[in-house]
């Protein structure tokens, strides 16, 4: 892994960070927070691999004791709390994203960017944080869908959208992920 | 900004080495949910105050802070637990998260930044096998704990500006004009300081075992 790939990894590591001084809304036990636009970019800017790390990254300064995430919190105690799923999903989030947008990247546009953004960034979210919501706070499945899954879905679609939108500008300008070799070759 | 919920203090439980700390917390959170008895957990949550307040002699409002940003989700789970479970039952599971969260608290505020990030470069050596260097494990994570002011002061440059002209570009118009140039100039300048590490060496690391050596110093 070259320099610059770590540089770019720290970079939206430090983004996601940032994200995280926007305020959140509070509603029941897990917060909307502007941090999850952060992981779904550093997918789909960055794609698989490298958006893994980078989400990876701002986990592990997370657990060492910076106060990053939206709540002001942070130490090893959020990864013992409720919402301690949905964090561990957030690097596999940005992989499934990244991985999606590797995939469609010759014909990347804000549509296509939704749908990566769309499957990566929320139903894995979804799919790993309400489970791990249920078994933490005893609560049956269903409930758990009820406080931890249908309040985000307006404030995600939203997010995917805006991180498409920003992703597919960004393709254009600077490209960070390059073409897969063999979509080249097929031509 | 302030960085980092570490309280320096002399204490024994500060000398004790981070990743000792952390085999406690990691031993202390299966202990917890393989016996959820109420003698154990209050024990526990017992033992984590006595540690953090007494021999840490750490401010009982650090730990408050920590606790407070859980305690509307400790209510509603003690309710929805009384309600449907039973009263026992709601103790022990409310009990138990917070003397986990309080744990947690001691050992992230009786623990360096940098002791921490010691552990981790020591717990990713055996990634050396796959062609993982530790050392780049810490420069990566240096890298954001600088970037990350830089970034709260662009993004402040940019609302003082806004301000300045009398409103904010909001909406998808502010993406183009705004929040996308910026995402580039931060790419271009991670970029430019990945260039300066390597003109300054960062990438003459001996290279893990397998792989190439580096050309030889003309």
């Amino acid at each position: 892994m070259k320099t610059r790939d770590l540089a770019h990894i720290a970079l939206f590591a430090a983004i996601i960070a940032v994200l995280g001084t926007l305020p959140a809304v509070n509603i029941g036990p897990v917060p909307i927070t502007a941090q999850t636009l952060g992981v779904m970019l550093a997918g789909s800017v960055l794609g698989a691999r490298r958006g893994f790390l980078a989400v990876l990254l701002f986990l592990v300064l997370v657990a060492i004791g910076l106060p990053l995430l939206a709540s002001g919190t942070g130490g090893l105690t959020v990864f013992a709390g409720p919402t301690a799923g949905y964090l561990f999903s957030w690097p596999v989030a940005a992989a499934v994203t990244g991985w999606l947008t590797e995939r469609l990247w010759a014909r990347y546009n804000v549509a296509w960017g939704v749908l990566c953004n769309v499957v990566g960034g929320m139903v894995v979210i979804y799919l790993i944080g309400v489970p791990v919501l249920a078994a933490v706070a005893n609560l049956s499945l269903g409930e758990a869908i009820v406080s931890g899954a249908l309040p985000f879905l307006p404030g995600d679609a939203v997010k995917a959208f805006i991180a498409a939108a920003i992703a597919a500008q960004v393709r254009r300008s600077y490209p960070v992920i390059e073409r897969p070799q063999r979509a080249v070759a097929a031509r | 900004m302030t960085l980092a919920l570490y309280v320096p203090r002399r204490s024994a439980v500060h000398r004790v080495p981070a990743g000792g700390k952390l085999l406690a917390l990691a031993a202390l959170a299966v202990l917890l949910f393989v016996v959820p008895t109420l003698p154990v957990v209050g024990a526990a949550l017992l033992a984590v105050l006595a540690v953090g307040l007494g021999a840490a002699r750490l401010p009982a409002a650090a730990l408050a802070r920590q606790a407070r940003t859980v305690r509307w989700w400790l209510a509603g789970l003690f309710v929805f637990h009384a309600l449907f479970s039973d009263l026992p039952t709601a103790a022990v599971t409310v009990l138990r998260l917070l003397t986990l969260v309080l744990a947690a608290a001691v050992v992230t505020a009786t623990t360096r930044v940098t002791e921490m990030v010691a552990v981790i470069e020591r717990l990713c050596a055996p990634l050396r096998v796959v062609g993982v260097r530790p050392a780049r494990i810490g420069l990566v994570i240096s890298m954001a704990l600088r970037f990350i002011p830089v970034l709260a002061e662009r993004a402040d440059r940019i609302r003082e500006a806004q301000a300045a002209r009398g409103g904010s570009a909001r909406g998808i118009r502010g993406l183009r004009t705004t929040v996308t140039p910026l995402l580039v100039q931060l790419l271009q300048m991670a970029h430019t300081v990945s260039e300066a590490l390597d003109a300054r060496g960062a990438d003459d690391v001996p290279p893990a075992r397998g792989r190439r050596s580096p050309a030889p110093a003309a």
